[in-house]
C-alpha cells in the first residue's frame, strides 16, 4: 500500500487498526507506552477504533477479553512487569477459546533502561500453552501484529507478541497493506467454553493441550522461522527476535558463514532445531533476554550437541545484547575506538525536573520526620521514585506497582514507627486502593503519602483514570476517618505548614492518609501551551 | 557508504529533534536510516544517548557498534565525552561548548572544553549565542544540526528543507529562526 517510517510500538499500532480491531487497551509503561499514544492519535484525529487507557493492565485485559467474548478484535498492550498484573486474565484467557482475536502485546526491558527487572515473556506464553510472535525489526513488528490476529482466531488463542526496547524505540520504514474490515460483533457459539467452572475448564485445557501440536506446525511452517545453511566448520548461529541484527551486522566479518536459523514464533520449531544440529552439532544461542531458547536446547540430559550462549559464559547472564557482545560472541574483536587517557566523566543520572511537585513534598517530609527516630519509608513506581537518589534521599524501597501500601502496613505491624508509605496518583488508583483497604481494615499504624500530580508522569503525562478531585472520595470510601485525611497543596510555600501536618499525622496512633496536590510542571506547561493555541479557533468560519 | 551517528546531550535538550532532521534528509536523499531513541525514565533531566545510522545499503542493527561512529554531535560539552568507546579515530566530535550544570560533582568547563580539544577531530561552537543571534536560544540544536552540516553525507539544501517542514506548523518566523540558526552553525563549523 505505500510505506511509513514508524516506530516498533507505532508499527504494531498500525498493524492493528488495519487488523480490523474493535478497541485497544492498555496501561502506560516504557517500552510499550508508545503504541496507545499511536492509538489515541488515530482515534481522535482519524476516527480510528476505540483506544483507551485502564486503570491498569489487568483491567486493560479484561476490557480486551470482553471485545473477543463478543467477537471483536481486541489489542492490549503494557510492558513486561504489567503482564504480571495480568497474568490472572492471561493465563485464563488461553482456556476460553476466543473467535475474536485477541492479541497481547508484552514489551520487555532487556537492560532495565526503565524498569525494575528484566524477565522474558516469552516463559509466559510457555507457562499459558499460547503462540508467542518475536520480531526482529518494525516491518515484522507490522506484519507480525497482522498475522497475531488471524492465528488467534484460527487457534481460537490469545497470541503474545513480544517486543523489546531497542524494536520498541527504533524508528525504520514500514510497508503497510490494505486494511481489513473489523468483525461482526455475535457472541460465540460454544458459550460453555467461557465459563470456566472446574468440568469446563478440564474440558478446555485437553483441548488446549491437544491443540499444542497444530501450534508446533505452525512454527515449522512459518516464513518468520528461516534456516540458512553455511558452513559446517563452524558453529552454528540460532537467533532470536533483534539478535539476528546483530548477528548480520557482523557475519561479513567471519571467515566463513555459519548455518543460521532465525526463531520468530514459539513453540520453537523442533524439526528446524534438528536439521540445523545434524549439519552441525554446535551452536551459539543469541537471544535479548534470558535464556530461554538456549536452555531448552541444552536441557538436563547428557547431550552429544553442544548448546552456547549465555549460560557459557559466551555472553553475559544479564543485560540487553548489543552488536557488540555479539561480535565478541561470534568471536571477533571490537573495532578500535578513538583512544584519550582522561580519568571517569561524572554521572548524570535522571532527576525530577526543576520545580517538581515532588521535590517539595520531600522537603515537607523530611523536616516531619527529622522529629522522630529512625522511620520506614516505602515508595513505588514513578517520576517521585528519583527520591531515593540525591539531593533527596528520602524514600526507601520501590518493588512494583503499589507495593509501598502493603510493604509500609507490614513493617507498621511489626513495630516500626513511623511507618511511611510515598505513591503516586496514577500508581495508587493501578494498585494501592488495594494495600489501602488492607490498611483499613486493621487500623494500621501508617501514613499514606498519595502524590498528586494528575498524570501518569514518567511515561510522558498520560492521563489519569480518575480527575484529582475524586481521589479524596476514594479515600474516605474505602473508610480512613476524616479526621485523618488531608488533601494539601504541594507548593514550595507551603512547605513548612505541610511539615508540620505530617508531623501530626505520623504521631497519630493509626491509619493517615494525606494527598499533596500540584500538577506536573511538564503537563501544566503542555496545558498552558495547548489552552493558548485554541484561542484563534473560535474564530475560525 | 556507512555514516553512523551517536547524538548525546542531557534530557530536555532537543536531541530527538536534531536526530529526527537529519533522518528526515538522508531518507530524502534515499539512503537507508535506521534511528534508535530514548523514552522513559532516562529523559528526565540525565544522559541522553541516541544512535542513528545512514547508509546506502540496508542497515541491520538498530545500535551503532563501538569504535565505528563518523560522528559524535552533542548539545552539551560533559556530554560529547561520555561515549567516545563508539567513536571511529577518524571520526569528529561536534559540540555546543554550553554546560548544562545540573549535576553537583560538574568539572571546571575549562577542563571540560581541554578533553574535547585534545581530540583528533573536534569542532566546538557556541550553540546558545549562535542560536540567541539568529532569534531564539531554543534553535540552539538547530545550530548543531548546522555545524554537523559540514561532515554529515548530506546535502545541505536537503536539510533546510526538512528544518523547514519540520517547524512549518509554528509559523513562518520560526522556520526563519530555525534556518538562520542552522546557516550560523554550520558557518561556525568552518571557521
Amino acid at each position: 500500500m505505500s510505506d511509513r517510517v514508524l516506530l516498533g510500538d507505532e508499527a504494531v499500532a498500525l498493524a492493528a487498526i488495519h487488523a480490523g480491531i474493535t478497541a485497544a487497551y492498555a496501561y502506560p509503561g516504557t517500552p510499550s507506552t508508545e503504541i496507545m499514544e499511536f492509538l489515541r492519535v488515530e482515534h481522535e484525529r482519524r476516527g480510528g477504533p476505540r483506544a483507551e487507557w485502564c486503570t491498569n493492565e489487568k483491567t486493560a485485559l479484561e476490557n480486551a477479553l470482553g471485545v473477543a467474548f463478543v467477537g471483536g478484535r481486541a489489542m492490549v498492550s503494557m510492558k513486561h512487569v504489567g503482564l504480571n498484573v495480568a497474568a490472572d486474565p492471561f493465563m485464563n484467557a488461553a482456556l476460553v477459546a476466543p473467535h475474536g482475536g485477541l492479541v497481547v502485546v508484552v514489551a520487555d526491558d532487556p537492560g532495565m533502561h526503565s524498569s525494575q527487572n528484566e524477565q522474558d515473556t516469552r516463559y509466559y506464553g510457555d507457562f499459558a500453552r499460547v503462540l508467542t510472535l518475536e520480531p526482529s525489526d518494525q516491518q515484522e513488528a507490522y506484519d507480525m501484529t497482522r498475522e497475531a490476529f488471524d492465528l488467534s482466531e484460527r487457534f481460537r488463542l490469545p497470541v503474545l507478541l513480544r517486543l523489546v526496547t531497542r524494536l520498541a524505540h527504533a524508528r525504520a520504514i514500514v510497508r503497510v497493506r490494505e486494511p481489513r474490515t473489523p468483525n461482526a460483533i455475535r457472541k460465540s457459539d460454544s458459550p460453555n467454553s467461557w465459563i470456566l467452572l472446574p468440568a469446563n475448564a478440564r474440558r478446555q485445557w485437553r483441548a488446549l493441550l491437544e491443540r499444542q501440536p497444530e501450534l508446533v506446525a505452525y512454527g515449522e511452517a512459518s516464513a518468520f522461522n528461516t534456516l540458512t545453511p553455511g558452513s559446517a566448520a563452524v558453529p552454528a548461529v540460532i537467533t532470536t527476535g533483534i539478535a539476528k541484527n546483530y548477528f548480520l551486522e557482523n557475519v561479513d566479518d567471519l571467515p566463513e558463514r555459519p548455518w543460521h536459523l532465525h526463531i520468530g514464533t514459539y513453540p520453537v520449531a523442533p524439526s528446524l532445531v534438528a536439521r540445523l544440529l545434524e549439519a552441525v552439532p554446535r551452536a551459539l544461542v543469541l537471544e535479548d533476554g534470558y535464556p530461554f531458547v538456549e536452555r531448552q536446547l541444552r536441557g538436563l540430559a547428557p547431550s552429544r550437541y553442544e548448546i552456547l550462549g549465555r549460560e557459557s559464559g559466551h555472553l553475559a547472564l544479564d543485560g540487553e545484547l548489543t552488536p557488540d557482545t555479539v561480535r565478541q560472541a561470534l568471536g571477533l574483536e571490537v573495532a578500535p575506538a578513538v583512544t584519550v587517557h582522561d580519568g571517569p566523566l561524572p554521572n548524570r543520572p535522571p532527576q525530577l525536573c526543576a520545580g517538581c511537585p515532588h521535590g517539595d513534598t520531600y522537603a515537607a517530609l523530611k523536616q516531619a520526620l527529622a522529629h522522630f527516630g529512625d522511620a520506614a519509608v516505602t515508595s513505588d513506581i514513578g517520576c517521585y521514585t528519583l527520591g531515593a537518589l540525591p539531593p533527596y534521599g528520602a524514600i526507601e524501597s520501590c518493588v512494583c506497582m503499589g507495593a509501598s501500601v502493603g510493604m509500609a502496613k507490614g513493617a507498621a505491624d511489626a513495630g516500626y514507627h513511623p511507618a511511611v508509605a510515598v505513591i503516586g496518583d496514577s500508581t495508587f488508583l493501578h494498585s494501592g486502593i488495594t494495600g489501602l483497604i488492607d490498611a483499613v481494615a486493621a487500623n494500621a499504624n501508617m501514613t499514606l503519602l498519595i502524590l498528586d500530580n494528575e498524570t501518569v508522569g514518567m511515561t510522558g503525562g498520560q492521563p489519569t483514570m480518575l480527575p484529582s478531585s475524586r481521589l479524596k472520595d476514594v479515600v474516605l470510601g474505602v473508610g480512613v476517618p476524616p479526621e485523618r485525611v488531608h488533601v494539601l497543596s504541594a507548593h514550595p510555600r507551603q512547605t513548612a505548614a505541610n511539615a508540620e501536618i505530617l508531623r501530626g499525622e505520623l504521631a497519630h496512633d493509626g491509619l493517615s492518609v494525606v494527598i499533596l496536590v500540584r500538577e506536573c510542571i511538564e503537563t501544566a506547561r503542555t496545558h498552558k501551551q495547548a489552552g493558548a493555541k485554541t484561542i484563534p479557533v473560535t474564530a475560525a468560519p | 557508504m556507512r555514516f553512523d551517528i551517536i547524538l548525546a546531550g542531557v534530557g530536555g535538550q532537543g536531541v530527538l529533534s536534531v536526530s529526527a532532521v537529519i533522518a528526515a534528509a538522508a531518507m530524502q536523499q534515499g539512503l537507508h536510516v535506521k534511528q534508535s531513541e530514548v523514552h522513559g525514565m532516562s529523559q528526565r533531566g540525565g544522559a541522553v544517548l541516541a544512535h542513528l545510522r545512514l547508509g546506502d545499503r540496508p542497515i541491520a542493527s538498530d545500535l551503532v557498534p563501538r569504535g565505528r561512529a563518523s560522528l559524535i554531535l552533542s548539545m552539551e560539552p560533559l556530554e560529547s565525552l561520555r561515549y567516545l568507546e563508539f567513536l571511529s579515530p577518524e571520526g569528529t566530535v561536534i559540540t555546543s561548548v554550553n554546560p548544562v550544570k545540573n549535576i553537583t560533582d560538574y568539572p571546571p568547563l575549562d577542563e571540560v572544553l581541554d578533553r574535547v580539544r585534545r581530540l583528533p577531530h573536534a569542532v566546538l561552537v557556541d550553540g546558545e549565542k549562535l542560536a540567541k543571534a539568529a532569534g531564539s536560544h531554543r534553535a540552539t540544536n538547530m545550530v548543531l544540526v548546522g555545524a554537523a552540516s559540514e561532515v554529515l553525507p548530506l546535502e545541505a539544501s536537503a536539510l533546510e528543507r526538512c528544518i523547514a517542514d519540520r517547524f512549518a506548523a509554528k509559523g513562518a518566523k520560526t522556520v526563519d529562526t530555525n534556518l538562520a540558526a542552522f546557516r550560523a552553525g554550520r558557518e561556525a563549523a568552518r571557521s
